[in-house]
């Protein structure tokens, strides 16, 4: 599942560096290197790990590429959660207007 | 911090508060999604141990158990706290606990209004990374890599 993905890339403590980086807005690759003390191929190797999980996408900014927070990405393990809390509640009132009419 | 927004959801049901807190905590097993089971076997029973410290786990037909979580708030009949501590591969981690808060609101004698929060979820993916940070702290892979690379070198 897609959240899973998710976890097992922001396991690494490098990776999740990199992404609370691009907390505070979309940055370009060297910005982000520039900021820690891994050299910028391998900032490129964790955004790309990154981007496959869904937690980052990037575009273009003129010649160079600036990656940003996908917001769909970290939200999946809480939609997840709230598709499964939805069903639990409407399986759970079912019961009880079950038990309400049986009277 | 990374941090995920809780999970809150709400539902009016056609009940008391005491029907509804019993059907939610006693009756669990008659509600409960059976496709969310973390057993091999049919789920069979999910017990909420009545009382502050209680478990909460899944008992399968073949009688194997898989525990959920366990009572963090016990207050019959208005409010239950539960710690989930299922993580994201869907595993019981006794490290892990998020928590589901339902509290129960009577709007009437015949109405009962349950308000549900699952909150801390950005606990799911920290304690993954701490799993990860074990296997690369002195002691795991790295030891037995320099271990190798003694003998290999001797």
């Amino acid at each position: 599942m897609a959240y899973q993905a998710a976890f097992l890339a922001l396991a690494d403590p490098t990776r999740r560096q990199v992404f609370e980086q691009l907390r505070q807005g979309p940055k370009a690759v060297g910005v982000i290197a520039a900021q820690m003390p891994v050299s910028r191929p391998a900032v490129s190797q964790h955004l790309g790990v990154l981007k496959k999980a869904g937690l980052v996408a990037d575009r273009a900014e003129g010649t160079r590429r600036v990656y940003y927070i996908d917001p769909q990405g970290l939200a999946s393990i809480r939609i997840w959660l709230d598709q499964f809390w939805d069903d639990a509640l409407t399986a759970f009132k079912a019961e009880l207007d079950k038990e309400g009419s049986g009277k | 911090m990374i941090s995920i927004a809780p999970v809150r959801k709400q539902v009016t049901v056609a009940a008391s508060q005491q029907q509804a807190f019993a059907l939610f905590t006693e009756g669990m097993s008659r509600w409960w999604p059976a496709t969310h089971s973390t057993l091999k076997s049919p789920l069979k029973q999910y017990v909420v141990e009545p009382r502050v410290g209680g478990r909460w786990y899944a008992v399968a037909e073949d009688g194997s158990t898989g525990q959920t979580g366990y009572v963090i708030e016990w207050q019959p009949p208005q409010r239950l706290v539960l710690a989930w501590q299922l993580s994201a591969d869907w595993q019981f981690d006794q490290e892990l606990v998020t928590e589901v808060d339902i509290r129960f609101i009577a709007e009437s004698d015949r109405s009962t209004r349950v308000e549900l929060e699952h909150r801390n979820l950005q606990r799911m993916g920290e304690r993954a990374a701490q799993i990860r940070g074990m296997v690369d702290a002195p002691g795991g892979w790295t030891a037995v890599l320099e271990s190798f690379k003694k003998c290999a070198t001797a």
